[in-house]
C-alpha cells in the first residue's frame, strides 16, 4: 500500500509557478481569441473598410522572433555558465523588445497616414486595439526582463535552481507573447 | 463522546506521526515572522483562512447592500402610490417630493438600483463571495497543502476585489447616479456616455470597477488550478478528492477562459465611449441629434458578454453544487451517490455551458436556424443536471439524516435547484421564449435557480464550515428559523413572478399600472413586496447570529465536531499558519467512507484494511 501511495505521489513535475503562467497564458490567449472571433463575425455582416497592412508590421515580426531567440540564447548562457553571453544576449532582448513597441506605434502611424484611421471603420479600429493589447503585453514582458536584468547585473553570478526557475518564467512569458504576435499577424494577413 | 472523540485524535496524531508527509515545515517557519502584528495578520494578509474571511465579510456586505437595493426597488413596484418622502434621509434627491409633500422615487434612479442590484449580486456576492471564499478556505485544507501556490497573488486577487467594490460603491454617490443601463450593461446604453444619465460617469466607474474584478477573479483562479494540480498531499489522487475541490477547480478553469472574454468585450466598449469608435454603434440618433457613428453591431457585445454570461452562472453554481454535495453526504452519514457521476456531471457543465450563450439571443435578432442549435446544446444540459439531482436526493434517501441548519439549507437547494431548472427548460425553447423573454418569467426562473439556490448553498456552507473559520458554532435555533423562513419567503416571492411573467408582465419597468392589462396583479405585486422584506429581515436574523457567533457562540471542543472524512478536520481547531503543526496527513482513501464496514465514518488519513477496496482508485 505504500508502495501504491508513493507511485502516485510525484508532486513537482513542474514548477508550481511555472504551471501558474501557463494557466494564465491560457487565460490571454482567450481574450485574444474572443476579439478576434469578433473581428471574423464582425466582418461576416458586410460594410467592411478593406485596406493593406503596412510593411511595417512585417518588420516587426522579425524583431520580435529575433528577440526570442537571443533571449533563449542568453537562458542556455546561463544555464552553461558563460555569464558575459548571457549578460549580452539578455541586454539586445531589451533592445529589441522596445523596438518592437516602438515600431508598432511607427505602424500605427503608418496605418493613419494611408487612410486607414482609427475610427473611420471596425476593420481598422480592431487593427488598432488588437495590436495594442498585445503591446501592452510586450510591456509587461520588458518589466519582467528589466527585473531579470537587475538581477543579472547586480547579483554575483551563480546559476543556482532557483534563478534557473526565476529565469525561465520570463523567457515562458516572452516566447508566448512572439507566438501570440506571429499568430495575430498570421490572423490579419488570412483576413485581408 | 468527548472519551471517543479524543481517542480518535490519538490515532489521528499517530498517523500523521507515522505516514504524514515531512515537508520540513517547522525548520523554516516563513510566514508566521509576518503575521505578527494585526495589519498584517488581519488586513495584509496572505494566509488563504485569512483571505477566505476577508472574502466572505466583504461578500456580506455587498450581500446587504444590494438587497437593501431591492426591497426599495420593491416598495416602487408593490406600492407605486405610497409616500416614500422618509427615504429622503438615505437617498437625498432621488426622492422627488412634490407640492403636496408626497415623495416618489426617481425612474432613473429605479433602473440604477435594478443594475446595481444584479451587477452586487451575480459579481460581487454569488461569485467573488461564494467561490472566493471557499475556494480559498477549502482548497488547500481539503487536499492537503500549507497554503496556496502563490499566497501573494491569492492576497492580491482580495485587494482587486476589494479595490472593485470601493469604486463601484462611490459610483452610488454620483450626482448623476450609478450605471442604470441593466446589469449586462448592454449598448447603446452603455456605449453612449450621453445615452442616459447613468451612462456617463456611472458607466465609466462601472466598466473599472468590473476590470478590476476581472483582475481578481483571474489571480484566484491560476492560483486554485494550481494548487489543486501540483500541491495535493501524498496519496490524494484526483478521484479521492472532495467534491468541493472537483466544484472549485472547474469553476476556476471556466471562470479563466471566460472572464477574459468579458474584458475584451468591455474593452472594445471602452474605446466606442472615449475614443470615438464604432464597434458596437450603428446609425443612433440620441435625443434627436443623428450620431456619424456608423458600422458596428450592438449584437457583437451581445455575444461576448454572454458568451461569459452563460459560464458565469455555472461559476455562480457549481461551488455551491460542491458544498451541498459534501455537506449532504456528511450529514446524511451516506457516501455521495454516484461520486464520479458527480464528477462527470461538473464537466459535461461546464463543456456545455461555453455553447449555449446565445439562447439569451433568442429574441435578438439572430439566425432562427443558428437558434436550432443553442436550443439543443441548451436543452441538454439539462441531463446532467438532472444525474446530479438523482444523486442527491439518493444520498437522503434511506439515510438518517442530522435535520441541523447546514443539512436543511443543502436540502433547500436541491428543491431550489429542481424547480429553477424546470422553468429553464421553458425558457431553452426559442418559440417558448418569444412570449416569455424578458418578463418576470426569465426573473424567476434566474431567482429560484441561481439566486436562491446559490444562496443556500452558501449558507450550507457558512454552517457547515464556521467552526472551522471562527472555532466556535453558530445559533440553531436561529439558523432553523433563518431556514425555513427563507425557503417559504423566497417561493412566495418568485413562485408568483412565474404567473406574472406567462401574462407577459415586462421586467425591469418602473411602473405597470399604467397597463389596463396588468392592473389586476396589484395586490399579487404588495403581496411580494411584503414578502421580500420579511425575508430581508430573516436575513438580518442571519448576519446577526454571524457576528454574535464569532465572538460569543458555542465553543469548538473537538477537532471534528461533525465527524466528517475529509482532511480540514485533521487541523488543529485555531488552524496556525501552514495549516498543520507538524507532518501533513497523507490520504489513504476517498473522502465518502461513512457506514462503511459498520463503521460511522473513516476519514482519509486512515490506511485501508487489508483487501478493502477502496473507490478512490
Ligand atoms: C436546465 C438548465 C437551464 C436552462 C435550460 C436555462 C435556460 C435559460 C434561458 C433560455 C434563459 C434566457 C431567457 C430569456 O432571457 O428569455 C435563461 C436565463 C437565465 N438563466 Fe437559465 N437555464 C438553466 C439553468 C440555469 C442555471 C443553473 C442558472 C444559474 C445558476 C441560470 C441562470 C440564468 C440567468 C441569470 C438568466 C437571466 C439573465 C438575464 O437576462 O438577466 N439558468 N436561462
Ligand atoms: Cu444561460
Amino acid at each position: 500500500m505504500i508502495q501504491t501511495v508513493s507511485k502516485q505521489y510525484n508532486r513537482n513535475k513542474i514548477h508550481p509557478h511555472k504551471f501558474a503562467l501557463w494557466v494564465a497564458i491560457g487565460s490571454i490567449i482567450m481574450m485574444f481569441v474572443s476579439i478576434t472571433s469578433a473581428y471574423v463575425v464582425r466582418r461576416a455582416s458586410g460594410n467592411w473598410y478593406e485596406f493593406k497592412l503596412p510593411d511595417i508590421f512585417f518588420l516587426n515580426t522579425l524583431v520580435i522572433v529575433a528577440s526570442s531567440v537571443t533571449l533563449q540564447l542568453s537562458y542556455n548562457a546561463f544555464v552553461k555558465g558563460r555569464e558575459k553571453m548571457y549578460k549580452s544576449m539578455m541586454l539586445s532582448t531589451l533592445v529589441l523588445g522596445l523596438a518592437f513597441v516602438v515600431l508598432q506605434y511607427q505602424g500605427w502611424v503608418a496605418l493613419d497616414a494611408m487612410g486607414a484611421t482609427f475610427t473611420i471603420n471596425p476593420s481598422s479600429s480592431f487593427v488598432y486595439v488588437i495590436s495594442g493589447m498585445h503591446a501592452a503585453h510586450v510591456l509587461g514582458g520588458v518589466a519582467a526582463l528589466i527585473v531579470a536584468l537587475i538581477h543579472a547585473f547586480s547579483l554575483p553570478y551563480k546559476p543556482t535552481q532557483r534563478r534557473k526557475d526565476r529565469f525561465s518564467l520570463v523567457v515562458q512569458y516572452w516566447h508566448f507573447v512572439d507566438v501570440l504576435w506571429v499568430y495575430l499577424i498570421g490572423f490579419f494577413m488570412l483576413q485581408s | 463522546m468527548a472519551h471517543v472523540a479524543s481517542a480518535a485524535e490519538t490515532l489521528e496524531e499517530k498517523l500523521t506521526q507515522e505516514l504524514g508527509y515531512d515537508d520540513h515545515f517547522h525548520e523554516h517557519h516563513h510566514g508566521d515572522k509576518f503575521q505578527s502584528n494585526f495589519l498584517t495578520h488581519y488586513i495584509f494578509s496572505t494566509d488563504h483562512k485569512m483571505i477566505a474571511r476577508q472574502f466572505l465579510i466583504t461578500g456580506m456586505f455587498w450581500a446587504f447592500i444590494g438587497a437593501g437595493m431591492s426591497i426599495i426597488f420593491r416598495l416602487q413596484l408593490g406600492f407605486p402610490e405610497a409616500d416614500l418622502a422618509w427615504l429622503r434621509p438615505l437617498l437625498g434627491k432621488w426622492i422627488q417630493v412634490n407640492e403636496a409633500g408626497i415623495g416618489k422615487l426617481d425612474p432613473e434612479f429605479y433602473y440604477a438600483l435594478v443594475t446595481m442590484h444584479g451587477t452586487i449580486l451575480v459579481f460581487f456576492v454569488l461569485t467573488a463571495g461564494l467561490s472566493g471564499t471557499f475556494s480559498n478556505l477549502l482548497i488547500p485544507l481539503q487536499v492537503g497543502a500549507r497554503d496556496m501556490a502563490s499566497p501573494l497573488l491569492n492576497s492580491f486577487s482580495y485587494w482587486a476585489f476589494f479595490l472593485a467594490g470601493v469604486v463601484m460603491f462611490l459610483s452610488l454617490f454620483l450626482s448623476t447616479g450609478p450605471f442604470s443601463g441593466g446589469w449586462t450593461a448592454y449598448p447603446p446604453l452603455s456605449a453612449l456616455p450621453q445615452a442616459s444619465d447613468g451612462s456617463g460617469a456611472g458607466m465609466t466607474m462601472w466598466i473599472v470597477s468590473m476590470a478590476l474584478f476581472v483582475v481578481s477573479v483571474l489571480l484566484g483562479g491560476v492560483n486554485y488550478i494550481t494548487t489543486v494540480l501540483n500541491l495535493r498531499t501524498k496519496g490524494m489522487n484526483m478521484w479521492r478528492m472532495p467534491l468541493t475541490i472537483w466544484a472549485f477547480f472547474v469553476t476556476a478553469i471556466l471562470g479563466l477562459l471566460s472572464f477574459p472574454v468579458l474584458l475584451s468585450g468591455v474593452f472594445l466598449l471602452m474605446f466606442d465611449r472615449s475614443m470615438g469608435t464604432s464597434f458596437y454603434l450603428n446609425e443612433i440618433v440620441v435625443g434627436g441629434e443623428v450620431l456619424d457613428r456608423i458600422g458596428g453591431s450592438p449584437i457583437l457585445y451581445q455575444h461576448l458578454f454572454w458568451f461569459l454570461g452563460h459560464p458565469e452562472v455555472y461559476i455562480i453554481i457549481l461551488p455551491a453544487m460542491g458544498i451541498v454535495s459534501e455537506v449532504l453526504s456528511v450529514h446524511a452519514r451516506k457516501p455521495i451517490f454516484g461520486y464520479r457521476a458527480m464528477v462527470f456531471s461538473i464537466l459535461a457543465i461546464a463543456f456545455l455551458s461555453f455553447i449555449v450563450w446565445a439562447h439569451h439571443m433568442f429574441m435578438s435578432g439572430v439566425n432562427p436556424f443558428i437558434s436550432n442549435f443553442f436550443v439543443i446544446f441548451t436543452l441538454i444540459i439539462a441531463v446532467p443536471s438532472a444525474v446530479k439531482v438523482f444523486n442527491w436526493i439518493s444520498t437522503i434517501y434511506g439515510s438518517n439524516l442530522r435535520f441541523n441548519s447546514a443539512s436543511l439549507f443543502a436540502v433547500g437547494f436541491v428543491s431550489m435547484f429542481i424547480s429553477g431548472g424546470l422553468t429553464g427548460i421553458f425558457l431553452g425553447n426559442s418559440a417558448i421564449d418569444i412570449q416569455l423573454h424578458d418578463t418576470y418569467f426569465v426573473v424567476a426562473h434566474f431567482h429560484i435557480v441561481m439566486g436562491i439556490a446559490a444562496f443556500f448553498g452558501m449558507f450550507a456552507g457558512i454552517y457547515h464550515w464556521f467552526p472551522k473559520m471562527f472555532g466556535r458554532f453558530m445559533n440553531e435555533t436561529l439558523g432553523k428559523v433563518h431556514f425555513w423562513g427563507t425557503l417559504v419567503g423566497a417561493y412566495a416571492i418568485f413562485w408568483p413572478m412565474h404567473y406574472t411573467g406567462m401574462a407577459g408582465v415586462p421586467r425591469r419597468y418602473y411602473s405597470i399600472d399604467n397597463f389596463e392589462s396588468f392592473k389586476h396583479f396589484t395586490e399579487l405585486n404588495q403581496y411580494i413586496t411584503i414578502a421580500a422584506i420579511v425575508v430581508f429581515f430573516l436575513q438580518v436574523l442571519f448576519m446577526v447570529n454571524f457576528f454574535y457567533s464569532i465572538f460569543s457562540g458555542r465553543k469548538l471542543t473537538v477537532k471534528n465536531p461533525w465527524g466528517a472524512n475529509s482532511l480540514e478536520w485533521t487541523t488543529p481547531i485555531e488552524p496556525g499558519h501552514g495549516n498543520w503543526p507538524n507532518n501533513i496527513p497523507t490520504v489513504q482513501r476517498w473522502a465518502y467512507d461513512y457506514g462503511k464496514n459498520g463503521e460511522e465514518f473513516i476519514p482519509q488519513y486512515i490506511p485501508l484494511k487489508e483487501g478493502e477496496h477502496d473507490h478512490g482508485h
